[in-house]
């Protein structure tokens, strides 16, 4: 496993969170989706300090990190791409949507593309159903959106960033 | 107290309230199959998630059949444990977990010990009428343990020992749904992770998902090697667990079989570890003394108390949790290393022999020592000075692949001179015995006095934490005893603060000492077989003719003809080590 080096603020982030939360090992589900909002995502060394500060093993960490899917240890793409699944959408091709996602990033859910540009998540409903089917890039909403048109959207990113808006915060 | 009436399969039964239905129809003989469930009585040690639903039964007004091992019994409660309902939802149970397990049963590791093969046996399962995925979940090997978790039916009892009882932290279950598994964090190697190898995990783990490296290929290479001497050394609580394996009583003492055994298998020199016991314990008790002169003459330097070392997994546990402490501990080396040590270096010379040509085996009760004599610093020249440990487990596997009749078998004595030992060498094998072996040389040859009674009763027992304080002749001294880690932790995070008590300790990894070691003949939950082997131990102690290490002839002649004295420059270098900070 590849290692990070935490910065000096995201360690004083996590110990914050962890202390906002007493210290408590039955608070931890807490402290998980507090750093996740605040870093992004929950790499192994943010996990050990996380344990360290709970006073509780890595383990058991890890074990609540891979139980719920919310939980992410891949940090977010710098263009991250949305997809809702909700209803309308999914009546009306957001499957098909996803699934050229997936062929063209060659990334599964959850996942980042090697070289740190794209990730791929789902999201429920946005609401916006009557653009469906809906996606997002970063904040930008592109609706009514086909397979066909996914080759282009990427390619918009692939350069640079066309508007500002897309870039993740 | 408030009792509760029940009828279980129509017989009338009383409890205490809180009393499960599982615990209430074995009071009156009623066996319910168990999977997930174990319960070590008196170490107050329990596993009871209710995940593997094996263990249900119908209750009489109750929609649902209830789990018997997390169920209380109540007042008027109907039982049937055997009904046709119940034993029909028991085979689905079982027939689900058999569908996605390996049928790897022929050439297992734990086959003819495995508790799912057992049950599939006891409800007689002849076919599974389940298709599914199948798991297929990457091994994991470790310098003592291997993990196979396609064989894991997640009964977490590993979990429990890790955590609970070792609070070594290094398992728990990770994933959800059909992906979830018992693992170390990030899911990294074991060899990765701060477990200590103690094979507590090991000793519980109902099916072949856990078991130790297997290295009798290894020894019998060397033994069929014309070029090698090959030697053996069994340590104490060996001899009285081996038996098991060959369906003798639990508690019988086998030492002189298992010397016979050995003989027939060709090792060349049979010798025993409770010979370095003895020698531990010069070492460690002369360092003893010296740090409690220390402390007397008011040196604040000095370390007290001292802890023993013998256990490996314990060294790693505080190498790893308590590195800040690491010069507390004795510097002697584990009877195992100590023997290597100087089996490649004093008998090698006797036999006018280089010790790339002597090999050192050693039987153990113990996964760690399998671990312990990897380590680089107990190798000269990349020639370790241990080479192999089999458990006891391996070395019955080994003796009933040779065809050996062990039961037939004449008993025979160990060789000199390594094998020659006392009473005080033997207790090493159960919690509480290296102290008292410990007491008993420091005493004397603190006070100058013969010991009025050789028994130290206050410093024997099972409970996890004991204290006892012996008069040396008008001095004090307190002594502490932990086995199984938390017990350990507990005194370690007293004495971080700085208040701890004692002037010595001893630990043990394993719940009851070497006894309950990772490689012992498996248990299944019966805490009876560790009482008969830890009492087996002290019998052959009070049959010993000499029971005080430092009075151990051929001891004394080590000391006189090679190192010198306890602690000398020789002995530094052969018997004592350093400890690592293990924390990245
Ligand atoms: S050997 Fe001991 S420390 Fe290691 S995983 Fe097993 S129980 Fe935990
Ligand atoms: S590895 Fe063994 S003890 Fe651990 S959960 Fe799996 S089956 Fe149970
Ligand atoms: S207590 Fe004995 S068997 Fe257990 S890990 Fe320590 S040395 Fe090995
Ligand atoms: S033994 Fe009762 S639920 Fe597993």
């Amino acid at each position: 496993m590849s290692r990070i080096k935490l910065s000096d603020s995201a360690v004083e982030t996590i110990k914050e969170v962890c202390m906002s939360f007493g210290n408590q090992e039955g608070e931890l589900i807490n402290v998980l989706h507090q750093v996740q909002d605040k870093l992004g995502y929950l790499p192994a060394e943010v996990q050990e300090l996380v344990a360290q500060e709970l006073n509780m093993s890595v383990a058991k960490v890890y074990g609540v990190v891979t139980f719920y899917s919310y939980f992410t240890m891949i940090p977010k793409g710098e263009f991250p791409i949305s997809i809702c699944m909700g209803t309308a959408c999914y009546v009306r091709g957001a499957e098909q949507v996803l699934s050229e996602f997936k062929r063209q990033l060659k990334v599964e859910v959850g996942q980042t593309t090697p070289d740190g540009k794209f990730s791929l998540s789902c999201l429920r409903c946005v609401g916006t159903c009557g653009l469906s089917p809906v996606i997002m890039v970063g904040e930008k909403v592109y609706g009514r959106v086909s397979p066909q048109q996914v080759k282009q959207i990427i390619a918009e990113y692939q350069e640079g960033c066309p508007s500002h808006e897309a870039k993740s915060a | 107290m408030d009792m509760i009436n029940l009828t279980i399969d129509n017989k009338p039964v009383v409890v205490v309230k809180g009393t499960t239905i599982l615990e209430a129809a074995k009071s009156i003989g009623i066996t319910v199959p168990t999977l997930c469930h174990m319960k070590l009585d008196d170490l107050g040690i329990e596993n009871k998630p209710g995940g593997c639903r094996i263990c249900v039964v119908e209750v009489k007004g109750r929609r649902n059949l209830a789990p018997a091992c997390c169920t209380e019994a109540t007042d008027g409660m109907e039982v049937s444990t055997h009904s046709i309902r119940a034993i029909n939802a028991r085979r689905t149970v079982l027939e689900l977990i058999l569908s996605d397990h390996p049928s790897d049963c022929l050439v297992c590791a734990k086959s003819g010990n495995c508790e799912l093969q057992d049950l599939a046996h006891r409800l007689g399962i002849r076919e599974i009428h389940y298709k599914g995925e199948q798991s297929s979940y990457r091994a994991d090997t470790s310098p003592a343990i291997i993990r196979e978790l396609n064989k894991c039916i997640l009964c977490r009892r590993c979990e429990m020992m890790c955590n609970e009882v070792q609070t070594v932290g290094v398992l728990s279950a990770i994933n959800r749904g059909f992906s979830s598994v018992v693992s170390p964090a990030f899911e990294m190697n074991l060899d990765h992770s701060v477990c200590t190898y103690c094979g507590q995990c090991v000793a519980v783990c109902p099916t072949g998902a856990l078991t130790e490296v297997d290295h009798t290929g290894a020894v019998v290479r060397a033994l069929a090697d014309p070029t090698k001497t090959v030697i053996v050394q069994t340590a104490p609580a060996v001899r009285a667990a081996l038996g098991e394996e060959f369906d003798m009583e639990p508690g019988t003492l086998v030492t002189g079989k298992l010397v016979a055994a050995l003989r027939r298998l060709g090792f060349d020199y049979v010798f025993d570890t409770d010979f370095s016991a003895d020698l531990t314990i010069m070492e460690e008790g002369t360092e003893l003394l010296n740090r409690l002169k220390r402390h007397l003459e008011g040196d604040p330097d000095v370390k007290l108390p001292i802890l023993t070392s013998c256990c490996p997994a314990w060294v790693k546990f505080f190498e790893h949790q308590f590195p800040d402490m690491k010069d507390i501990p004795s510097t002697a080396r584990s009877p195992q290393q100590m023997f290597g040590s100087i089996a490649k270096s004093y008998f090698a010379g006797i036999l006018g022999i280089k010790r790339e040509d002597l090999v050192v085996v050693s039987i153990m009760p113990c996964v760690a020592k399998k671990y312990e004599c990897g380590r680089d610093e107990f190798a000269v020249n990349n020639n370790p000075d241990v080479d192999f440990a089999l458990t006891t487990r391996e070395l019955a596997a080994l003796i009933k692949v040779s065809n050996i009749k062990f039961r037939l078998l004449d008993n025979e004595e160990y060789d000199a001179p390594l094998g020659e030992s006392t009473g005080a060498g033997v207790i090493f094998g159960t919690t509480g015995g290296v102290i008292e072996a410990a007491v008993r040389s420091a005493y004397e040859l603190y006070t100058g006095k013969e010991l009025p009674k050789i028994e130290f009763e206050e410093l024997r027992g099972m409970e996890g934490l004991r204290k006892a304080t012996i008069d040396f002749n008008g001095l004090p001294i307190n002594i502490g005893i932990a086995h199984g880690l938390r017990n350990a932790r507990k005194l370690l995070e007293d004495m971080r603060a700085g208040n701890s008590w004692y002037h010595a300790i001893e630990i043990m990894s394993c719940p009851g000492g070497c006894i309950g070691g990772g490689g012992q003949p498996y248990h299944h939950g019966n805490v009876e077989i560790l009482k008969k082997r830890q009492m087996a131990l002290y019998r052959e102690d009070s049959n010993k003719a000499i029971r005080k290490s430092h009075e151990n002839p051929y001891i004394k002649k080590l000391y006189e003809e090679y190192l010198g004295h306890p602690m000398s420059e020789k002995a530094h270098h052969l018997l004592h080590t350093v400890y690592f900070d293990r924390t990245r």
